[in-house]
């Protein structure tokens, strides 16, 4: 299962409508834990070098830059994504054959409907697509310290449905 | 002549979860060489019909050696070569 925060869905779904109709990509880097699983946490929007509606690829140098970055920030690639722009949100036989990430999800969002997105998360081991859930968490109120606790009441309306 | 060679996580089977060895050689295919001399089946996965296989990148120090001559690509005393498998996908 994948636990993301909603914050972090919103960041990858806008990217993904903000390049439509060419397929956008990138990371979400996060810590690994005592418990060996590793949370998303750092949104990382790449440049899909390939500018394509059929395809996309992170620039090799890019690559190599962020995974210097999260080398030396103790970091792995938690989340990788990309869009599909015409098709459903599921690993094409390219996807499949270019994941090597066994630790990574996979998710896709498909943004062929104007309206409405899937948003969808796999694991990809040795050619094989488990599609796993998706748990959206609300972004943790940050932990008040003794001397912090003068929040401000949040006053938005919320009357959104949680889907 | 000593070089580093970093390997990515989806290889480190075949260097005991080393995350990085060293090599010796003039040219990434003999650093590639040398190192499947002691870690079998690095190679295979990293070239096919003598190129570098489309699903990894290989640099050395910063520059990918895909625009350097690929595996003729010269490797000095002290340079890192790095692994990665590229990210990238499509619709079909
Ligand atoms: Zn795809």
């Amino acid at each position: 299962m994948l636990q993301i925060r909603r914050d972090l869905v919103d960041a990858i779904v806008a990217h993904a409508r903000k390049d439509h109709p060419d397929e956008a990509c990138g990371v979400i880097a996060g810590p690994v834990g005592s418990d060996g699983t590793a949370r998303p946490e750092r949104f990382i929007p790449m440049l899909n070098a390939a500018r394509s509606p059929t395809f996309y690829e992170f620039d090799s140098l890019d690559l190599l830059k962020l995974y210097r970055e999260m080398d030396a920030n103790d970091e792995v690639p938690v989340v990788i994504y990309h869009s599909h722009t015409a098709t459903e949100a599921y690993p094409s036989r390219t996807d499949i054959s270019y994941a090597s990430e066994p630790d990574a999800h996979y998710v896709l969002v498909s943004t062929r409907d104007p309206e409405t997105h899937e948003f969808r998360s796999y694991r990809i081991v040795d050619g094989v697509v488990t599609e796993e859930d998706v748990e959206i968490v609300e972004a943790a109120s940050p932990v008040a310290g003794p001397t912090e606790s003068y929040m401000f009441a949040n006053t938005g309306s919320d009357d959104k449905p949680d889907t | 002549m000593a070089v580093t060679v970093s390997i990515p996580t989806i290889l480190r089977t075949h260097t005991g979860g080393e995350k990085s060895v060293e090599a010796t050689g003039k040219t990434v295919a003999e650093i590639i060489d040398d190192v499947e001399s002691r870690h079998g089946g690095l190679k295979a996965r990293l070239v096919k019909e003598d190129k570098l296989h489309r699903f990894v990148n290989v640099y050395v120090n910063d520059e990918d050696v895909r625009f350097a001559g690929g595996l003729d690509a010269e490797v000095s005393d002290g340079d890192t070569v790095t692994i990665l498998p590229a990210v990238a996908g499509g619709m079909r």
